[in-house]
C-alpha cells in the first residue's frame, strides 16, 4: 500500500476512510482528527489549563503527547489504585513518560490515603472493583483539577470505548445515562470541573498505531480488573462487524451524537444536586455513593 | 517467522513465511481491525509480505475497563 499523500510506502491502512499512510502523512491525519474534536465541542483553548488523566495505557498517553505536541497546558494526573503488580508497572510508564517531556504530573495514590487499595475497597463493600473505581476517578478528577486551578480534566476515552458504551446502554434502555453520553461533559455545580474526550474520532487500532509510531512506551498488559468485562466483549463484536463494513463504528456512534442524543436528553428531568455532607462533591442523596461505599468497606472518614 | 503475541499471556506462534499480514492474522484467528503489527519499530499494513526469518508482535490493541 502507498500513503495517499505522498506515494511512499504506507505503515497504515484505514478501512474506514479507504485510505492509507505513510507516518509523516499518518500523524497529521491524527492530529487532524483530533483537532476537529475540540473545535467541534469547543473542548479548551490555548489558554486553558487542562488536566489530563492518566492510567499508562496507549490511550491516555497518546492524549496527553498530542496536546503537548500540538501546543497545549496540559498537565497528568496519575492515580494509583493499589492493585498489586500492576500499579507500579503503570506508574512507571508515566513517570518516565512526563520526565522525558518536562511535563507537570500530580500522582495521587488510594491506599496511602484509605489504607486499602481499590480491589480490596470494592471487596469489603461488597461491589464491582470497576464501579468502586470509577466512583473513585470522578471523585479524585475533580478534587485535583479544582485544587490545581485546572479548567478541563481530559479523559482518553476513544471511538471504541464510546461505541461499546452506547451499545451497552442500549441494550440496557439506560436513557439516563444515553442522556449524559458526550464527548464533552459541562460542569454541572460548582465544584465539579468539565470533562472532554479528544480522542473520541479514533479508534483503539489508530491510537496503538500512534503510539507506536511516536515511540510512545505505554503499558500493554491490561488492569486485572478488566478480565472478562462486558464492554471488552462489546468492542469485539463491534469490531467484527467493522472487518465486514469498514466504518460502522463511527457511523453508530456520530449518528447517535448527531441525531439520537437530543431525543434522550430532552426526556431528562433536572436533578436537583447537593453537597455530599462529608466530601463535599455533588450528589443527588445526602452522601455521595463514594463516601457511602468507603464507609460500607470500614474506611473512617 | 516467530509471531509474538504479549498479552493476555505472552505466547509465541511459528508460522511458515513468506506471508502477507492478513493471511497471518487469519491463520492465528485474529481480526485485523482489534491488533497491531508490528516489525521492528514499523508497523505493518495487511498486503505486506513478511519473510520466514522475520519477527514481528501481534499486539492486540483493544483494552477493557
Ligand atoms: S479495569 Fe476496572 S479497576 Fe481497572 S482501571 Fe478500569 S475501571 Fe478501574
Ligand atoms: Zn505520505
Ligand atoms: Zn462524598
Amino acid at each position: 500500500m502507498k500513503c495517499r499523500k505522498c506515494g511512499q510506502p504506507a505503515v497504515v491502512a484505514l478501512k474506514r476512510h479507504n485510505t492509507a499512510f505513510c507516518r509523516e502523512h499518518y500523524l497529521e491525519f491524527f492530529y487532524g482528527q483530533v483537532d476537529r474534536a475540540v473545535k467541534a465541542y469547543r473542548m479548551f483553548a490555548r489558554d486553558d489549563r487542562i488536566l489530563v488523566a492518566v492510567s499508562g495505557g496507549k490511550d491516555s498517553l497518546a492524549l496527553w503527547d498530542v496536546l503537548l505536541a500540538t501546543g497545549y497546558q496540559a498537565d497528568g494526573l496519575y492515580i494509583d489504585l493499589g492493585i498489586a503488580g500492576y500499579s507500579e508497572r503503570s506508574k512507571e510508564k508515566v513517570v518516565a513518560f512526563a520526565r522525558a517531556r518536562g511535563a507537570g504530573l500530580r500522582v495521587v495514590s488510594v491506599r496511602e490515603k484509605y489504607g486499602l487499595g481499590i480491589r480490596e475497597l470494592a471487596r469489603q463493600a461488597r461491589r464491582a472493583a470497576c464501579s468502586v473505581c470509577g466512583l473513585h476517578k470522578r471523585y479524585f478528577f475533580n478534587r485535583e483539577a479544582m485544587e490545581g486551578g485546572y479548567n478541563v480534566v481530559a479523559t482518553g476515552h476513544n471511538l471504541d470505548d464510546e461505541a461499546a458504551t452506547l451499545l451497552g446502554n442500549l441494550l440496557n434502555w439506560n436513557t439516563g445515562y444515553l442522556a449524559r453520553q458526550a464527548p464533552l461533559l459541562e460542569a454541572s455545580a460548582p465544584n465539579l470541573v468539565r470533562k472532554v474526550k479528544p480522542l473520541y474520532r479514533l479508534t483503539e487500532k489508530e491510537i496503538a498505531s500512534y503510539a507506536v509510531l511516536r515511540r510512545i512506551d505505554y503499558i500493554v498488559e491490561e488492569c486485572p480488573m478488566a478480565v472478562g468485562a462486558r464492554s471488552i466483549l462489546y468492542k469485539h463484536l463491534l469490531n467484527r462487524l467493522e472487518e465486514v463494513s469498514p466504518g460502522t463504528k463511527a457511523r453508530f456512534l456520530f449518528g447517535f451524537l448527531e441525531k439520537g442524543r437530543e431525543a434522550f436528553a430532552a426526556g431528562e428531568e433536572e436533578v436537583q444536586l447537593k453537597a455530599c455532607a462529608i466530601c463535599g462533591q455533588p450528589t443527588t442523596a445526602d452522601i455521595c455513593s463514594r463516601c457511602r461505599t468507603l464507609r460500607r468497606a470500614g474506611v473512617k472518614l | 517467522m516467530k509471531v509474538v503475541i504479549p498479552i493476555p499471556e505472552r505466547r509465541v506462534h511459528e508460522i511458515k513465511g513468506p506471508k502477507q499480514v492478513h493471511a497471518i492474522l487469519k491463520e492465528l484467528g485474529l481480526v485485523s481491525e482489534s491488533v497491531i503489527v508490528i516489525w521492528g519499530e514499523n508497523l505493518l499494513t495487511p498486503d505486506v509480505t513478511v519473510p520466514d526469518e522475520a519477527e514481528i508482535e501481534v499486539r492486540p490493541a483493544i483494552s477493557g475497563g
